[in-house]
């Protein structure tokens, strides 16, 4: 096993608290999705391939961009996986991954509209400083 | 002087591999008063035994230490052995250096250590142990088997037959259980009533059998072979000597709108009732809860048209003490509640049914006569939907069980097939994790539904299910072919988890019987001794152990059946010799011990005392009922003066094992 994709796997369980290994493959949370037809790759398949530490495919996943995080997949999941956790982190790791600081402090103000909540500039911190 | 002999048992790998055992039988055969150590590889087998015997009787042994298993293990057999050779068998003690130490250490070095010191304990107790008489108690030949289901009725059965009295305490008011409610039975698809009622009526007919309806046990004493229980006979409100169930009172009840629990709610009955046409005993009785009669005191209809004077509304609650020699909990299962489960639309659409609810929907003596009709407007389902696992297999979600339904599957592969058979028209679908039918011509019968009868079976489950003018929503996803089908079905069924009946738990408590995280009866061992509670006495029959379907069920009462008849056969019971005994010199009378006593086998008397002075003092003193006393010890630890003690297991010995092993 590639020692960076180990990394990897840790990072992200780190992230999600949860552990894939505990997924029977039931497919509840991909019944559930209501973005299912926008993706390449579903949410038991990016839960699995964490598992598998399949990070070469992961690195391409574009079905991660089209969730809502509605998080109707971690509600109903059998077993608390907790899919949308999964997908979160692997979010975050393919934006930490392409290096760099995206969001600096002094890049908050002028980015800022009176519209946009507080909580997404400290969700917006969270995604792209480590 | 004590001659004592330490036999070390290898146990092939399990023990030798972790721990040294010659060197645990050199250092121990160093220890004061000991004669010979050796080890063995199996000291268990034939010619293990052997050597003990001849050792025994060679080296005139006073005392045996066997290091090996768990003594819940072997020491029946080693008490045995001892006991051939000619030695009390409470002269025996085991040093526990399986399971509590090469199984749980790996470093070789510190096991070994460890068991040294486990046999250094084990000899400082044997020195002081004292022969032991187990006495006798006698059994009483009658069996009492709690709950009416097929499971409870088949033990009762197979006990009555073997010639032993058997009551069956149902707390419903007739016997037959879920398996009454059942359409067709797989994987013969035979008709469930058809194969059960026989039985119910044997069960009503037999001479040695009496069937206690509508009563529950309110509480257990005593121990194995005389349990004395008390049975709460609920009023019923009809005199079950008289009445004929000839059913006019059920017609005639002008309280209508009382939900039929028989039918799940599904339709209505009357304030009085009879549960279903081949109810045993065939006996009607009144709901108090609707009758107005009861609630308010005006009404008395069924009085007026019952023609052998059978209602009686003043009725009371009655209580039996009955005696014992075995218990049976027989106590089942039911669906769990789907009411968390929002995302399938139970509660929101009377389309949406559990597969028990659909069993009602599709029997002859159902609310829709046996023809599937969806409940909302009766109209032809066309299109069904069969989500399996529901409730089950969920772990930590907070809503289901963890463990697998086992009969879901099969049942669900019946229902498909019913409805193909009886209706080609209907489109069925099957949503699923895994299909688990290992089972005697199981999978070929799940395979028929898929092949001979066209049902689909989709790997996946269900996301989702809404109600949307008339029709269902169905999403759920479809694994292999990689699709998120959403069908517009007329009507779904959820095969819901089963999980104890709720009653098992306070029975539990009754009986002294032990149950897992989820309610189900725990078994003496898992594969060894699975029909047995660790209490004993007390046996388990059917889905109150674990979830199961009707031919496990029927095996499993059978083989409780046997296990009950084999204690009833005896006239009398050996009892554990290991009982408290107090020492009334030191006793203060304070009733520490009669308290916290689980069996009720403390008592106290007034006994005379000779003074230091001469005279004479009356004392309040602890007796102890040693055939009623299962030797746990509560009382040892109350007592604050030290007066009670177990014998075999007295605090010298448990304080001689402690410095042993501080030594």
């Amino acid at each position: 096993m590639n020692d960076t994709y180990l990394e990897y796997q840790a990072e992200i369980l780190r992230m999600t608290d949860r552990d894939p290994k505990r997924c029977m493959i039931c497919g509840k949370c991909t019944a559930s999705c209501p973005a299912f037809s926008e993706m390449d790759f579903h949410p038991h398949q990016i839960v699995g391939m964490v598992e598998r530490c399949e990070f070469d495919v992961l690195e391409t996943v574009e079905g991660l961009w089209h969730c809502m995080s509605c998080m109707a997949c971690s509600e109903r999941c059998p077993r608390d996986v907790q899919p949308a956790r999964f997908m979160d982190a692997v979010r975050q790791w393919r934006i930490r991954k392409q290096g760099g600081e995206h969001l600096h402090p002094q890049q908050v103000p002028e980015k800022i509209d009176e519209a946009t909540p507080q909580q997404a500039i400290a969700a917006a911190f969270r995604k792209y400083r480590k | 002087m004590q001659r004592i002999g330490v036999f070390v048992c290898h146990c092939g790998t399990n023990i030798a591999a972790t721990v040294d055992v010659a060197q645990v039988a050199e250092t121990l055969g160093k220890e004061p008063g000991v004669v010979l150590a050796t080890d063995y590889p199996y000291m268990c087998s034939q010619s293990g035994q052997d050597m003990i015997e001849n050792a025994i009787r060679e080296q005139k042994l006073t005392g045996v230490v066997i290091c090996s298993c768990s003594p819940r293990m072997h020491e029946a057999t080693f008490r045995k052995t001892v006991a051939r050779a000619g030695l009390n068998p409470y002269l025996l003690e085991i040093a526990n250096v399986r399971e509590q130490c090469s199984w749980v250490h790996k470093d070789r070095e510190e096991a070994t250590q460890k068991a040294i010191i486990l046999g250094r304990a084990a000899i400082a107790k044997v020195t002081l142990n004292a022969p032991l008489v187990a006495g006798e108690s006698p059994v009483v030949k009658r069996a009492l088997v709690i709950g009416g289901g097929i499971a409870g009725i088949q033990t009762a059965l197979d006990i009555a037959d073997a010639g032993f009295e058997v009551d069956i305490v149902e707390k419903e008011a007739t016997i037959g259980g879920k398996m009454a409610q059942l359409d067709k039975t797989f994987p013969t698809l035979d008709c469930a009533a058809c194969i059960l009622t026989p039985k119910m009526v044997d069960a009503a007919q037999h001479e040695k059998i009496n069937i206690l309806s509508y009563s529950e046990v309110e509480a257990v004493g005593g121990f194995v072979g005389s349990f004395r229980v008390k049975i709460r006979r609920k009023a019923r409100y009809v005199d079950e000597t008289k009445c004929t169930g000839c059913g006019l009172c059920t017609e005639k009840c002008p309280q209508k709108a009382v939900p039929n629990p028989f039918n799940l709610g599904l339709d209505t009955r009357r304030a009085i009732a009879i549960p279903f046409a081949q109810a045993v005993p065939k006996v009607a009785y009144i709901d108090p809860n609707y009758c107005t009669m009861l609630k308010t005191g005006k009404c008395g209809v069924c009085s007026k048209v019952c023609t052998v004077g059978a209602i009686d509304y003043k009725q009371q609650d009655t209580l039996e003490e009955r005696e014992y020699g075995a218990i049976v909990a027989a106590t089942g299962y039911r669906p769990i509640s789907l009411e968390k489960y929002g995302e399938y639309a139970y509660g929101q659409s009377p389309d949406v049914v559990t597969s028990l609810e659909l069993e009602r929907l599709m029997n002859a003596a159902g609310p829709t006569g046996g023809t599937l009709l969806r409940p909302s407007d009766r109209t032809h389902p066309k299109t069904i939907v069969f989500v399996q696992c529901v409730g089950s297999r969920c772990e930590e979600d907070g809503r289901g069980k963890p463990y697998c339904s086992k009969i879901c599957c099969m049942y669900t592969a019946k229902h498909a097939m019913l409805i193909r058979e009886k209706y080609p028209d209907t489109e069925v679908y099957v949503f699923y994790i895994d299909v688990r039918t290992p089972g005697k011509n199981f999978d070929e019968f799940y395979r028929r539904a898929v092949e001979e009868y066209g049902v689909h079976y989709i790997t996946g489950q269900v996301g989702k299910i809404v109600p949307e003018n008339g029709k269902l929503l169905v999403q759920g996803s479809d694994l292999l072919a990689g699709m998120q089908p959403k069908i517009a079905a007329d009507l779904v069924v959820l095969a819901a988890a089963i999980e104890p009946d709720p009653s098992a738990r306070s029975l539990a408590t009754l009986l002294t019987a032990s149950m897992d995280t989820n309610d189900f009866f725990t078994e003496a061992h898992p594969k060894l001794r699975p029909v047995e509670s660790p209490t004993a006495g007390v046996f388990l029959s059917g889905a109150c152990q674990g979830p199961k379907d009707i031919p496990e069920t029927v095996a499993q009462a059978g083989a409780a059946a046997a296990k009950v008849i084999g204690l009833l056969s005896r006239d009398h019971i050996v009892c554990n010799p290991c009982v408290a005994t107090p020492n009334e010199q030191m006793c203060n009378g304070c009733s520490s011990c009669e308290k916290v006593c689980p069996y009720g086998a403390i008592t106290y008397a007034d006994k005379e005392f000779r003074m230091p002075d001469r005279t004479t003092a009356l004392r309040r003193v602890a007796q102890v009922n040693p055939a009623v006393c299962q030797g746990c010890g509560a009382c040892t630890v109350a007592c604050p003066s030290g007066a009670m003690d177990l014998l075999g297991f007295s605090n010298k010995q448990i304080m001689a094992e402690v410095d042993a092993i501080c030594r």
